[in-house]
Parts: C-alpha cells; structure tokens; sequence
C-alpha cells in the first residue's frame, strides 16, 4: 500500500498537503481507494464553502459502495480539482495525484497532531 | 397399485382436502426423515423445539379455517368474486379499461417464466426482463419527452409524492412549500399530502393559474386536468422556471400520443401511470407507476434504473444502474425507501407498446378522442353543456338536479359515472368504449333513445381537432417498436426473452431473505378472473363485496398469524408497509402529545430499507451495535434507549435477525424500548420462519409488515408486484391508512398508496395460500423452511463457515455462508461464486448481504430434497474448484469462477484461450448436458454502465458495431 512519507493522515482515510500559499490540498488515500473499488462518480464541495472538521462535504462513489468524504480541518473551500468527477477512474489510478479540494484553513497549524505516514500506516495495517 | 392401498379407507382419507401442502412443501416425509439424520435430530419436532427460543413458541394451534384442497378452494373463492359486480365504468381519474392483448395476457402476466422470476440483481441471468424494462423506459422517456426515466414505480400517487421529494432534494429555493393544482387525481393529493407532512413540506392547492405566485419550491400539474381539460401550460411552465420553482406533470401516457408531451415545455419531472396500456384495472392494482426526468436530476431519480453495458466479451448487455442512489446501499441517505417496484405490470405495458408501436397506439388515442367528441356533441344536443373547453377522453357534464336519476339510471343499465359533487357528472372513455357505449351514455342521460346516431354525429363533426398543443415530434422510433406487430413474431419475442431468464420454473432461487417459495398455479389463476380484474377502485362499494369479504378474510387470517389485532392491506410493496407503520408510530406518539420522539432505533445488520423508511417519516436514525454472534448488542440497545429515553420513537429490528438467526433476546429488546416509552417494529421480511411457531404481536412487537411476496405466495414478477400489509396491536389501530373512497372511519384516514387496497388483484393469491394450507399446513411449511436451511447449513458447514448461528448450532431459516477467507488463499470473491453457480444452473444466493463478501442462502419449504442436494453439490463442487485454486492446479487470474459465467457464445467459439477444459466451465456438473442453462451474456461490466450511463433501448448502429466488436 502506498502511503508517501510527505503527507498528512486522518484516520477517515483522507491524505493532507500543505502548499506554499498557505492552503492545504486534500484528497483519498490509496487505501481508501482500494477498499471502495473502481470509482464511477465523484461530487465535491463548492468553491467558497466553509467547512467544519468531519463536515460530510464530497462523495466518492463505486458501483456497490457510496462514501462520504469528510473535512479533516476546517477552513474555506478555495478550490476545487474539476478532473476527478470528469474521469473518477484517476482516484483509483492516481490517488496522490487526484487531489479532490483545496482549503484556506481556519488554523493555520491545522496539521499539527494529524497522523504521519507511520502512524497512518500502522492504522491500516 | 398394491394390495394394500386397495384395503378399505374412510370416504375422507380419499379426499384432497388437505392434499395441497404435500404440493407446496417439496419435501415428502422420508425425504425430512433423511435430511433430519445428516442434521442429527430425531424429528422435526425436536428441531424446532432446538431452533425456536421457548419464551417466544407459541403453543396453540393457528385459528384458521381450511385447509381446502385446489378445487375446493377455487369454488369458494368464486363465490366472492360472484359477490363484485362488474359494471362499465367511465368513472377514469388514472383509472381505464384497457384490452390486454391475449399475446401478452397468457405469454407475460399468466407465463410463470415472467411471474415467478427475481428482481434483476444478477444481471447474466436476467437479461430477457431487462430488455424488457429497457422498453418500458424507453417507451417512458419518448412519450414523456424527458430524458431518463425507471424502471417502475408503485402507482401514479407514490410516483408524485416522490418527485416532490426530488424536488425538493434538488431545488435551489428556500421554500418550504409545494403546490398542487386544484384539478390534480384527489387520490395523488391525498398520498402527497400524507408524504409532505412529516418531511415539514406544506402544501398549497388552487387554480394551476395560481402555481407562480405560490412561492413554492415544486408544481404538481394534471395532464390532461381531472375534470378533462387540456391545458396549454407553456406559459406557466416559463414563469415558473423563472422563478427556480420545480415542474411535475403528472400525464396521461394514451394523450401524449397525440399531445405536446411535457418534456418539451419544460417539466423537470413527470409522473403517472401506466395502467391502460393493457393492464387490468384490478380494483386499483397491480399497475406500473413512471417517473421520468432531466438528465441532471439522474442521481436523484428513485427506484430502480435498467442501464445498458457490455460483458466481458464486449458483447451490449443490460443490468441496474446507479445502484448507489438506491436504499441498499445509501440506507438513510437514499433517494427512497422503494425497493419491489411493479416489473411484471411495466413489462407488460412495454409490451402493450411493442405489440401495438406508434401507429397503433395513436389510433386508439384518436378513436377514443373521436368519441369523446361525439358523446361531448351528442350530450350538448340533449341539454348537458360540458364544462370543458379542450378535453381528450374526459368530460365534466353540468347535470344539475338530474344528477341523482342519471346515475341511477346508468347503475341500472350497467355502467358507473364519475360524480363530481352534486350537480355534475364525469365520464371518461378508454379503448373498450365502443360506439354502442356512447349511444348507452345519451340514452342514460336523456332518459329515452336518441333521435340521433353516433355515425350522423361523426360525419358532422368530421375529424375532431387535436386539443391543446399538438405533438409533432417522433415516438417510439425504435425497431422494437415495429418488429413484432404480427402475433408469431410477438410471440416468438416474448419466448425469446423469457428463455434468457432463469426463474422459479427453472431452478431453485436460494436469494436469503427474499423467500423464493412455490407460486401455486391455484394461486395464481383468479388474478385474471374478470369478476376480480375489471373493477375500478372507485366504484361504489356495494359494486365490490366480493372484495370486501376477501379483504376482510385475508386481514383476519394475517392476524391469525401475526398475533396482531388490525390490518391494513393497502401498502403495495413492503416498503410501503414500513412507511405506514412508522406513520402508525408517529401519529401514536403525536395522539398522547409526546411529539419530541423522533428516534428510530435500528441494528446495524437491518435491511437498508428500514432506515431508508425512518427518514422519510422525519425519524432521526440512531444504529445500534450488533455483537460478535451477529445479535443484536442488548448493552448498547439499553445504554442508547436511555441516552434518548424522552425522544424515542420506535426501534426497528427484523425476527429472525437479518443474520437467519433466532435472537434469544428479542422478548427484552421488546421491554427495553418499551421501557423507554417507544414502539416497537418487527420487520416481518423473515416471518417465513415464524408462521405457527411464533407471533410478533405475542413476542412483544406493537406493528410490524408482512411481505405477502414473500411468505405469502405472492410472486415476485421479476422485481414487482409485491403488497406490504401493516398489522398492528389494538393501540395503533386507529393510525392504519384510510383512503377517501372506504366508507366510515377508514374514510377520513390518510391513504400511503393510490388504490383504497392497494394491489387489491392480487390479493387472491395469498388468500388461495392460506385457504390451502390451512393452519397445521402452513405450520409445517415453516418447520419444513427450517428444516431445510439447516440441512444446507449442516451440509456445507464443511466447506464453507456458517457465519451466525443460534444455540445448538443451528439456524433459522436461512444461513450465511463466509466466503471471506478465500480471497486471501485464492483471490476468489463471492460475486465469483455467485456467478459460477450460474454455470451450475442455479440463481445465485443474496450477495454480500447482510454481512459484505458472503451468501445468504434460504431454501424455503418449497424445494425438493433432490434439488437441495443438487445445490450441495454444486456448491461442494465449487469449493473444490477453489481448492484447485488454492493448491495451484488452476490458475490464479484466468479460472472457471473468475470468467463464470461461461455463455455457449464463449465455449463454442474456435478459440479458447483459457488453461482448463470447455468441459469444465459449461458442463461443471454431471447430467448437466441434458437440460442446461446457458447464460445469454458473459461477466457484466458494471463499473462501465455507470461510467457510460445510458438508459433507452440501444441504437440500432451502436448494437451493430457492439457485436462486430464481440466477434472480432
């Protein structure tokens, strides 16, 4: 399972990266990926939206499995990765690379005390 | 004959009078003396007294009248359906005579092959009825002018109640508030009011005039209008949509042949019933209900939707979309609670259009119009001015103080009228209405014989001008629509397509909690009696006391069973009859002024549409935890009671659990909500293991639904009908539905469905079953059910984990079979062996339901032991292919159950590039070449129908170029 030492983890399986600009990407990991199977639908938040952490605010779907995709911080909703629901099959390909939205965070130390990569992969093992 | 049997018996023993349960029970008692011994009990006496919790048995005989042999029962039963009177009725309001072509009558509706099959979840083995639902939604999307649409819903009322909610998911506005327009069907109101109220939805009526300035965030308008205007709605519709407010139109499919259909004036949903292409009245149902809708509402389009794919061979094949909307997987989130729709009334109104195409379908819409317009002409030369401007096969007729001796003498020669308050009458005609009938109406409503004639009426009046906007665009296009228009052709379709399909006439369906038991032919044959068939739902009811009688027997023989003291038969699938339940619930609570309870209790192994349900009655949902032997967690169930003693509503829970086990605790899962001032349900989805031996209004349950579609005999038609009767203890009687049309307090109730009974033509069935069985008969089809659950589960215990199992180590009357650990050995899941008993000849089991990457196996009481065993072996037999697998004789990737299952397409094709014999994946058991099933479609490719989403019959060139794809 590939779970890059770079990134942040929550334990509802969403990955966190902070950019230069102060924002924060987020998306699904591979694990989560895996355990949902091959992805035919994707729907994310709107741009502009204020999300609270563990806020339901995308939805990930299978042909037999439908997933919310929860905040794992709070903050605005800056941007959104329009690719993913035109081709949902890139959450399966690319899982680090499909990043589904991006958020301005309310605290800027958001990622402190998040998971790292050891402890995500200690989590799903 | 032997000397023996020829000794002398008394005149009684000679008799059949119980001769039926030796029909519907498969297995003889040698057969149960031999199975019991592989299980290792004595008797079946001693199972059950093993399987069934003593605080739950009850001891007393069922008080049931019976049993009566096939015959005897039939001459009973006659003599209530001697009790209707079937009148012509021009009564119409969603209502319409139809001719069902005899093609369709005897080769669908009367055709086992059609009846008796399962809803389409295994796509391979269904691909004849999904073709079929595929013309059913085409012929939807091109009459409607909508772009998508599914395949079924329960009736024209749910079918609007539900896209308000659509609407209401989807809007854009703030409103609360949903309009219906004054000339809306009452019965659609009614039902749509039941639905906005606990949803917080109010709902305005008045003028369609007055749609635009209501503020509302949904219209629901009639096309035609109730009382028969055409209304030309181009301009409201642009106002509204303005406006963001939402557009229903609720349309009649015999107009829209002719009319501008309401897609393309903009409606976002429509609605309606499919009744009069050619299936019977029926006092109200069986009929398919339609939604269709714009193709960016898709996802939240409820019930089921018949998409288009390709199999593993690349060849076009059909299968059920965006199951993910649906209340299997999405639980409370769910566009609906529907789950059986009406497949075998929508696949029969397909194939009203198949068999008549466009032309013939305008035809009688022109015919039926034409006379409409002469009666409308003829009635104005007898002094009876019709109110309508425009109208199509409906007119209101100002009668004044004649009304009373018109209706009079219209009962007096045969034939009921619509009374639309006291001084007029409506009179709807349909395509049984034949000029004899309109010269009857003049004559009905003048008193004498006219001095004029239908044909000096029709040459004066010369072609009737269409009304309202005229349809110019092209329907029905498809070459289905046109192949078959001579019956051998028509024919020869509907075998062709019945053939794909493996149904209950061809192999056992062993789907856990699905109950795929015998559908006596008995049973079944009154359905189609006119006396039950050919009866509007609101005629009077001394028209219909053949029909109350059979109402009031069946619900005194439910009770009987259940334990319960009041019933409604009105629900039209066990969806409803949650639905009505809670709303029991609800109205209970509200009664005493505790309306703070809005929590709804429900384990987490419950049947999806059970939270799917709580939600739509505005309950909040709370899961409790189930333990590691599957049963419900008494410790979280007290501590959650507790945390939410002042707002608990009801518990939800299914007996025997969702698990096929009988739960020790469910007599104090009773008291622990009760304690807490809620109610609680018993799902009755599993009462197939209680009948006779236990009775949820005993246990402790205050209401519960039955699915007479499963215990009761009803088939299941492919995916519908079903009827969902709610049974409730004397404290909720008085919060059963009603409907307008029942006479005294029943009258003033608010309706869940259409119909005052609901599915009231299939009723027979299930009152046939009972009246057969009688109660020691339908005890030892229970105990039998559980004999052979526990037959099964003893014999593949070896083989594959049972998952759950009560004390002793038995079950109920299903078992779960834990495939899990074989996908660490072998890669194999259970969709794979699920599609391999498909070359094995069988219905794959439940799937990954209740517990993901299992089967869920139930026999019913139904199957021989002969083909019990087949389904052991051929089981055994897969579990050896794994083995192979496992030990590596058989490739990982490219094995028998990864390509299952194998189509005659595949293994007669001159290449086979597989490293295992053709022998092996098409003849896998012995004998087999003697009577197989071949699969018409390999593999299904689900993830690329719900990536490619298309809905509609397949364009003839794409088909084309599929299949060149699939022979290169």
């Amino acid at each position: 399972m590939n779970v890059p030492a770079e990134l942040k983890y929550v334990d509802t399986h969403e990955w966190l990266r902070a950019e230069g600009d102060g924002t924060i990407t987020i998306g699904i990991t591979d694990h989560a990926q895996e355990a949902l199977g091959d992805l035919v639908f994707v729907e994310l938040p709107a741009v502009g939206r204020t999300l609270a952490v563990g806020e339901a605010c995308a939805i990930v779907e299978s042909v037999k499995a439908a997933s919310d995709v929860y905040a794992p911080i709070a903050g605005e909703v800056v941007a959104v990765n329009e690719a993913v629901p035109a081709a949902p099959e890139s959450l399966n390909e690319k899982p680090y690379e499909a990043w589904l939205f991006r958020v301005r965070p309310a605290d800027p130390k958001a990622l402190d005390g998040l998971l790292d990569a050891a402890a995500y992969e200690k989590l799903i093992g | 004959m032997t000397h023996a049997a020829m000794s002398h018996s008394p005149l009684a023993a000679l008799e059949d009078a119980g001769d039926f349960e030796q029909r519907h029970v498969g297995t003889a008692a040698s057969d149960q003396a031999a199975m019991l011994a592989r299980i290792g009990y004595p008797s079946r006496a001693a199972l059950i007294d093993a399987v069934v919790p003593p605080s739950i048995r009850s001891r007393e005989a069922l008080d049931l009248p019976g049993p009566l042999g096939e015959v005897g029962a039939l001459a009973r039963l006659a003599t209530l359906a001697a009790r209707n009177r079937v009148l012509k009725s021009f009564i119409g309001q969603g209502y319409y005579g139809t001719h069902t072509p005899g093609v369709i009558l005897r080769n669908v509706l009367e055709s086992p092959a059609w009846y008796t099959a399962y809803t389409p979840y295994q796509p391979e083995i269904s691909q004849g009825r999904l073709e079929a639902l595929i013309n059913y939604q085409t012929m939807i999307c091109d009459l409607t002018g909508m772009a998508i649409a599914n395949a079924s819903m329960l009736d024209e009322a749910t079918a609007a109640a539900e896209a308000m909610a659509l609407a209401l998911r989807t809007t854009r506005s703030a409103s609360r508030s949903f309009f219906v327009a004054d000339d809306v069907f009452a019965q659609t109101l009614a039902v749509v009011r039941t639905r906005a109220e606990p949803l917080g939805i109010e709902v305005l009526t008045g003028p369609a005039s007055a749609a635009a300035s209501a503020g509302a965030f949904g219209v629901l308008l009639q096309y035609p209008g109730g009382e028969g205007d055409v209304h030309d709605y181009r301009a409201l519709v642009a106002e509204l949509k303005a406006r963001d407010t939402l557009v229903i139109v609720a349309a009649d499919l015999l107009a829209l042949t002719l009319l501008a259909p309401p897609g393309e004036w903009g409606a976002d949903a429509v609605v309606g019933s499919a009744q009069r292409f050619g299936v019977p009245m029926g006092y109200g149902g069986p009929h398919a209900g339609y939604m269709a809708t714009r193709d960016e509402f898709k996802r939240s389009l409820p019930g089921r939707l018949v998409g288009v794919t390709v199999d593993a061979r690349g060849a076009p094949a059909y299968r059920l979309a965006l199951q993910t909307r649906e209340q299997h997987i999405r639980r409370e989130k769910a566009t609906s609670n529907i789950c059986t729709a009406q497949v075998l009334l929508a696949v029969m109104s397909g194939m009203y259009a198949v068999y008549h195409g466009p032309e013939g379908l305008v035809r009688i819409a022109r015919r039926v119009h034409r006379l409409t317009a002469i009666a409308k002409a003829g009635l104005a030369r007898l002094g009876f001015a019709s109110a309508n401007a425009t109208f199509f096969d409906t007119l209101t007729i100002a009668t004044g103080d004649k009304t009373g001796e018109i209706v009079a003498r219209g009962l007096a020669d045969g034939v009921n009228f619509r009374r639309a308050g006291s001084d007029r009458l409506g009179v709807s005609l349909d395509e049984t209405t034949t000029r004899e009938d309109v010269a009857a109406i003049w004559r009905i409503f003048g008193g004498v014989v006219p001095r004029f004639t239908v044909e000096e009426l029709d040459a004066e009046l010369g072609d009737a001008p269409l009304p309202g906007p005229a349809r110019t665009s092209a329907f029905l296009t498809h070459p289905v629509f046109h192949r078959y228009r001579s019956e051998t052709e028509m024919l020869r379709y509907l075998r062709r397509l019945a053939d794909r399909d493996l149904a209950l006439d061809r192999a056992m369906i062993p789907l856990g909690s699905c109950t795929m038991k015998l559908n006596a032919t008995a049973e079944m044959i009154p359905v189609t009696w006119p006396a039950f068939a050919n009866l509007h739902p609101f005629v009077p009811v001394d028209q219909a006391e053949g029909y109350r009688q059979l109402v009031d027997e069946l619900g005194a023989m439910l009770c009987a069973v259940t334990g319960y003291d009041a019933v409604s038969l009105q629900p039209n699938a066990g969806s409803q009859g949650e639905y009505a339940g809670l709303l029991a619930i609800r109205a209970y609570h509200a009664s005493r002024n505790d309306r703070a309870r809005d929590v709804c209790l429900i384990p987490s192994s419950a049947h999806g549409t059970n939270p799917a349900s709580a939600q739509m009655v505005g309950m909040r949902v709370v899961v409790v935890a189930c333990d590691a032997e599957g049963n419900v967690d008494l410790a979280d169930l007290e501590a959650k009671a507790k945390a939410h003693a002042r707002e608990l509503a009801a518990i939800m829970v299914t007996y025997p659990s969702t698990h096929g086990v009988f739960e020790a605790g469910i007599k104090r899962i009773c008291e622990i909500v009760h304690a807490h001032g809620g109610q609680v349900y018993v799902d009755g989805a599993n009462l197939n293991a209680l009948v006779g031996l236990a009775a949820p209004g005993h246990f402790g349950a205050d209401v519960s639904h039955l699915n007479l579609h499963k215990t009761f005999c009803i088939p299941h038609g492919g995916g519908g009908p079903g009827v969902g009767p709610v049974v409730v203890k004397a404290h909720l009687a008085s919060f059963l539905p009603g409907h307008f049309a029942l006479p005294g307090a029943e009258g003033t109730r608010p309706p869940v469905a259409a119909a005052p009974y609901g599915s009231a033509s299939i009723l027979p069935i299930s009152w046939m079953y009972v009246t057969m069985m009688g109660g020691a008969g339908l005890t030892a089809a229970t105990e039998s059910a559980i004999l052979a659950a526990n037959y099964i589960a003893k014999s593949l215990a070896a083989h594959y984990p049972v998952l759950y199992t009560g004390p002793g180590g038995l079950v109920a009357h299903e078992c779960i079979l834990d495939l899990r650990p074989l996908k660490a050995t072998s890669g194999i899941e259970a969709e794979d062996v699920a599609k391999r008993l498909v070359d094995y000849g069988f219905h794959a089991p439940t799937m990954s339901f209740p517990v993901p990457g299992t089967l869920m196996v139930e026999p019913t009481e139904s199957e021989s032991k002969a083909e019990l065993d087949r389904f052991i072996e051929a089981m055994i037999a897969i579990r050896a292919e794994i083995r192979a697998i496992e030990e590596g004789d058989l490739d990982r990737h490219d094995n028998p159950l990864k390509n299952a299952p194998h189509t005659a397409a595949a293994v007669a094709d001159d290449a086979w590039p597989h490293p295992y014999a053709r022998s092996l994946a098409a003849y896998p058991a012995p004998g087999q070449a003697a009577a197989k099933y071949w699969p018409p479609v390999a593999r299904v490719d689900n993830v690329y129908g719900d990536r490619n989403l298309f809905c509609s019959c397949i364009p003839v060139a794409e088909a084309a170029d599929v299949a060149t794809v699939a022979d290169a």
